[in-house]
């Protein structure tokens, strides 16, 4: 067997919401999986499954072959679990968060001591380890939780959302830690709300809304699907708006979205805004805007649902995206 | 490592945490002390006639008092623990379900016995003299720390339906200021009107501290003291599994 995780049809009701409505999900030992979705989409009702805090209403799942329900104690064995906000004793010091989640592992007071140490270092928590927790940095919290979670040098490791809320320097600093794991060898299912987060770090991503897994595939599958990047376009004469609707049209091979005076389209290959830019000109149409930018959970979403991901959620979350 | 080793593991966190954060510490090292000295020195001579002889009265009724307050830690540490996510973390480690919980409250046990001594010791430096055997003292302790670990459940209770650590030491302390002013920890039973005596008279507040009183001066204590008990029983059969049944609730819906 040589699946980490696997889940069949996991439903969880909230009241009135639904928060998973039959999510399967596989992943391959040694790999990354991306679970990519926005605010609300049921990302941490099913990590919380998966990793033995909730129970699910229907479904099963298994991590490293443990039934998550019948074998929980066997599951939190062979897990690390970084919740999506740090889950770190905000009165202890780095190093005591580290020497205590040892000393329960069952590390003896030297070992844990040593355990603690070298997960400091190795995530440049050094000069902060005897500080209580309160006075780190939104970084630094985010490091210690992650130490924390790795301390029993878990195979299977659920981050969810590690890098909503830091900083462009924080979230490199972190991508390049769990991309460390990954090369020892660590399973990895990680949530976000980045497209470029997931494309950067996953082998695969699944992206779910309100419950349910809308795509899966490769970052270069999902990519092919809904165009790498997004041309956005704003005549700057409201009325060349359906000439410009017509040639964007005609070259990309895929009707713009229009926006007020603004098109927005996915494309997939680079090569043809030039011939955009050409034909605007030809037509003696003035450009406001016209640019290139990397696809946003936003535009997946346009994509396979024909809605924003920004409806569902509380204004500025999908913006937020790098 | 046995689940007890786990618990004592928790519980050593909890009281690290006061290290870390002395005035915590003083918290509630400092206010009883506060408590007792401005009780003695204001109340004394109009109830016992000298601070010397109120000392006797006051330095139980005081000790009962802080003991009660400090219960409220366990429903803040658990609620802190809760709502910061820690909770969850221990959850998704290979420990005992229970020691969490155990933990906690074990450290509170050994807060509320550092502070009874603490006070003891206060009061002797302030005159208080022993008028019953030494081994009272012991008694004492173990009657108190009985009666503590029985209201921690309804902390654990406060911790587990709160919003967030303010409202539990907003809500606890509300509910526990007229429990403890509606004893004989500051005035004898006989000074008080008759109507409200009988409220007094059966409220666990008084017949702890009296017991206590017996158990340091001499005077009546079998009788306060199994009636503690029997409250401490109750409030366990109580709140131990409501506790519980709500802590679970919370935890399946979050
Ligand atoms: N404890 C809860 N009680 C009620 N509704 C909840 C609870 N947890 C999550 N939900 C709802 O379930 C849905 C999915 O939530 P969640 O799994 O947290 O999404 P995500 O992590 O993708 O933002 C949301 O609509 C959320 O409001
Ligand atoms: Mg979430």
């Amino acid at each position: 067997m040589d699946e980490a995780i696997r889940a069949e049809g996991l439903v969880k009701q909230f009241g009135a919401t639904r928060a998973l409505d039959g999510i399967d999900l596989s992943v391959p030992r040694g790999t990354v999986l991306g679970l990519l979705g926005p605010n609300g989409a049921g990302k941490t009702t099913a990590v919380r499954i998966l990793a033995t805090l909730l129970a699910p209403d229907a479904g099963q799942a298994w991590v490293d072959g443990c039934d998550v329900a019948s074998e929980a104690a066997a599951v939190r064995s062979r897990i690390g679990l970084t919740g999506q906000y740090a889950s770190v004793d905000e009165k202890l010091t780095g190093r005591e968060n580290l020497i205590l989640i040892a000393r329960l592992l069952g590390f003896s007071r030297r070992d844990a001591r040593a355990r603690a140490g070298e997960l400091l270092v190795e995530f440049g928590l050094e000069d902060a380890a005897h500080r209580p927790v309160q006075t780190y940095s939104g970084g630094m919290r985010r490091r210690l939780d992650l130490a924390a979670s790795l301390v029993g040098r878990p195979r299977i490791l659920f981050l969810d959302e590690p890098t909503t809320g830091l900083d462009p320097r924080a979230r490199l600093d972190l991508w390049n830690l769990i991309r460390e794991l990954v090369a020892q060898g660590t399973t990895v299912l990680l949530t976000t709300q980045y497209l470029e987060e997931a494309d950067s770090l996953a082998d695969e991503i699944v992206v779910i809304d309100q419950g349910r897994v809308i795509a899966s595939g490769t970052s270069d599958q999902l990519k092919a699907r809904i165009g790498g990047q997004t041309l956005v376009l704003a005549p700057e004469h409201e009325s060349d708006v359906a000439t410009a609707l017509s040639i964007v049209t005609e070259i990309v091979g895929r009707e713009p979205e229009v926006d007020g005076a603004r098109l927005r389209v996915p494309v997939s290959d680079p090569a043809l805004v030039p011939a955009v830019v050409r034909r605007l000109d030809e037509s003696g149409i003035v450009a406001r805007e016209l640019t290139l930018r990397g696809a946003s959970l936003d535009d997946v979403f346009l994509t396979l649902t024909g809605r924003h991901a920004s409806v569902e959620t509380p204004a500025g979350d999908a913006e937020a995206a790098p | 490592m046995s689940s007890l080793q786990q618990t004592l593991t928790l519980a050593w966190r909890s009281l690290l945490q006061l290290r870390r954060n002395p005035w915590e510490l003083m918290d509630f090292s400092i206010q009883p002390i506060l408590f007792l000295l401005l009780f003695l020195y204001v109340f004394g001579g109009a109830v016992a006639g000298s601070t010397a002889a109120y000392l006797d009265f006051i330095l139980p009724g005081v000790i009962v008092m802080n003991l009660v307050f400090v219960t409220v830690y366990v429903g803040h540490g658990l609620n802190t623990d809760l709502t910061r996510g820690v909770f969850d973390r221990f959850r998704a480690l290979p420990i005992a379900r229970w020691s969490p919980l155990a933990g906690r409250i074990l450290a509170d046990m050994v807060k509320q016995a550092w502070c009874v001594l603490l006070l003891l010791v206060v009061g002797f430096l302030l005159g208080f003299r022993l008028g019953a055997p030494v081994s009272g003292v012991l008694v004492m302790l173990a009657l108190l720390l009985v009666f503590a670990f029985a209201m921690s459940w309804i902390m654990v209770l406060v911790g587990v339906v709160a919003r967030d650590p303010e409202h539990v030491q907003l809500f606890g302390f509300t509910a526990l200021f007229p429990v403890t002013f509606l004893s004989n920890v500051f005035v004898p039973l006989d000074t008080l009107p008759p109507f409200i005596r009988a409220v007094v008279a059966a409220n666990p507040v008084s017949l702890l501290a009296e017991a206590s009183r017996g158990l340091l001066s001499g005077g009546p204590v079998l009788e306060p003291a199994l009636w503690s008990l029997v409250w401490a029983g109750v409030i366990t059969l109580v709140f131990a599994p409501l506790s519980l049944w709500a802590l679970n609730r919370r935890l399946a819906r979050s």
